[in-house]
């Protein structure tokens, strides 16, 4: 067994150890936490593959923004997870079932790719030069239609979850950052100059 | 040189690469740490003559050897865990907060051939590295099990996931006029003299980018999650002794990282100012040419800039940073990449590269 094979089998056991633990540990913010383990070490199969660019976006997109945000909510909710757990075997059907499906599709997309001849693996394309280079000019090229679509559809969710929550209240007060910083000194404060009162007797 | 090193070379045989790796990172770390340790000095210092005051100056000559006392003094407290905390996370997070920093500097070039990680996705590895550093905070907040620590943790999470996006870009703007994402070549790229430099024509994107490393850094004035005024100490409120000086470590080695960073991405790296200072040759050596001192000396700059912030301004209040990076830096910086792509179309888009 080679190093990159050892090194595989590695990663590989922890990913699977982590990904169980996501689904199996009692606390959701343990559960987060071993969510984004299995990114990371997602993140270094990918690199073995010598897909840098997918490697590190998914470090930064899941890794360092989304599950942020998720340990953020699961933080803030507090959920109590043994009441949710105490009706857990009602679910066993529906789980079971689901479970099988997604089993048997994935078995049939991996069966279907050891019948098919061997075409070039992943890392071919990136030995020729930078992974993030190649990556770009295909996307921009080849596919320029469909990634254009889709960031016009993720525009389109952006300012669909701002109309959704965004309402003003009434009766709120707002600031106006902009008239805070105008204010100057000679419009709040009013300096008069009032003659002080001479005493009786003084000249 | 190299014909020095064949004997260790033999002495390791087959674990020579993994010894060498290691060697050269400690080359990179051990005066990392120093670094930190009189950084803490000269910002005592530079606030305390700001303020009109002496700083630090009691122990070793001009109060050179404070950073050793207070090193030691954290190391001989006792370490408290409080009840109720979580107590593998309540641990973790201290590392957590500094591996990130130090990883980061793998990838920082230090002159033309000095680089620990070479690799062509750098600035996007920079980036991932600095924005799972926010994972030591809250999870210190957290696995504190107290209120002040859990205000921090989430101030703290709110704030850098925003600023994140402003300092990705900032950054977008560096990869436009570099064409590189590997920071050798974006700094080959300001080659020519400092009005090459790309802070001239990426001016808002170079300020956005350091006040977001202000804000990333949680430094002062956008030290939410810190805050001593309204949560006591923020997330570190229930650390004390080494634990309390790994996140220490760790804040301080964010900042030197981010003045690095803003050295090269757009003050030229480790290049001179003048091209001809590289022909001023003393015996065959040039003393002022291109190189790690240049590098040290703007990276100083960005330091000292950091101070003279935090002895300046008032801190911001909370909504007002979310302000400031979502109505104020995104757009910005979203203003100034079209107007750079549109300018990169038109005849003069050499100005620009």
């Amino acid at each position: 067994m080679n190093v990159q094979a050892a090194l595989f089998y590695f990663f590989a056991a922890i990913l699977v150890f982590a990904a169980l633990r996501v689904v199996t540990s009692r606390n959701p913010v343990h559960s987060a936490l071993w969510l984004v383990l299995a990114f990371f070490t997602a993140a270094a199969h990918w690199l073995m593959l010598r897909a840098e660019f997918l490697a590190i976006a998914l470090v930064l997109v899941y890794v360092g923004a989304v599950m942020v945000l998720f340990l953020f909510v699961v933080m803030m909710l507090d959920v109590n997870f043994d009441n949710l757990r105490s009706q857990f075997r009602s679910y066993i059907p529906v789980g079971a079932t689901v479970g099988v499906l997604v089993l048997v599709e994935m078995a049939l997309v991996i069966l279907g790719s050891f019948l098919k001849p061997v075409t070039a693996p992943a890392g071919a394309a990136a030995a020729r030069g930078s992974n993030t280079r190649a990556l770009g000019s295909v996307l921009y090229t080849d596919y320029v239609y469909p990634f254009e679509i889709a960031a016009v559809v993720l525009l389109v969710a952006i300012i669909a979850a701002i109309v959704l929550t965004h309402r003003k209240r009434k009766g709120t007060k707002y600031q106006n950052p902009g008239d805070q910083v105008k204010v100057r000194a000679k419009d709040r404060l009013r300096i008069l100059n009032i003659p002080s009162e001479k005493r009786e007797g003084q000249a | 040189m190299d014909g020095m090193l064949v004997p260790v070379q033999q002495f390791f045989g087959s674990a020579w690469p993994a010894v060498w790796t290691l060697a050269k990172i400690v080359c990179v770390v051990v005066p990392l740490i120093l670094s930190v340790a009189y950084l803490t000095l000269v910002e005592r210092k530079v606030i305390g003559w700001m303020q009109v005051r002496i700083g630090p100056n009691r122990v070793g000559p001009w109060g050179l050897l404070q950073p050793f006392a207070d090193v030691f003094k954290l190391i001989f407290k006792e370490i408290i865990l409080p009840s109720g905390a979580s107590k593998y996370l309540f641990f973790i997070a201290p590392v957590l907060s500094i591996g990130p920093a130090v990883a980061a500097w793998a990838v920082i070039p230090f002159n033309d051939t000095t680089v620990l990680a070479d690799i062509n996705a750098g600035l996007l590895y920079v980036l991932a590295m600095t924005s799972i550093g926010v994972y030591g905070i809250v999870l210190a907040g957290w696995a504190s099990n107290s209120k002040y620590a859990f205000l921090g943790c989430l101030r703290s999470a709110a704030q850098i996931v925003s600023y994140e996006l402003a300092m990705g870009f900032a950054l977008v703007g560096v990869l436009m006029a570099a064409n590189s994402l590997n920071l050798g070549d974006i700094v080959r790229g300001q080659e020519g003299g400092a009005a090459y430099w790309y802070f001239i024509p990426l001016f808002p994107l170079f300020i956005v980018y350091v006040i977001s490393g202000v804000a990333e850094t949680n430094r002062h004035p956008f030290d939410m999650a810190e805050g001593e005024s309204e949560i006591v100490a923020g997330f570190h409120v229930e650390y004390s002794g080494v634990t309390f000086a790994v996140f220490f470590l760790a804040e301080y080695m964010n900042m030197i990282l981010i003045a690095a960073l803003a050295s090269t991405m757009f003050l030229g790296g480790w290049l001179s100012p003048w091209p001809q200072l590289n022909y001023l040759t003393i015996a065959g050596f040039a003393p002022f040419g291109d190189g790690m001192p240049w590098l040290f000396a703007k990276m100083a700059f960005v330091l000292f800039i950091f101070l003279w912030i935090r002895a300046t301004f008032p801190r911001y209040r909370y909504d007002q940073i979310m302000r400031l990076g979502w109505k104020v830096f995104i757009p910005l910086t979203l203003v100034w990449i079209v107007f750079l792509a549109i300018m990169m179309q038109t005849p003069w888009a050499g100005l620009f590269h």
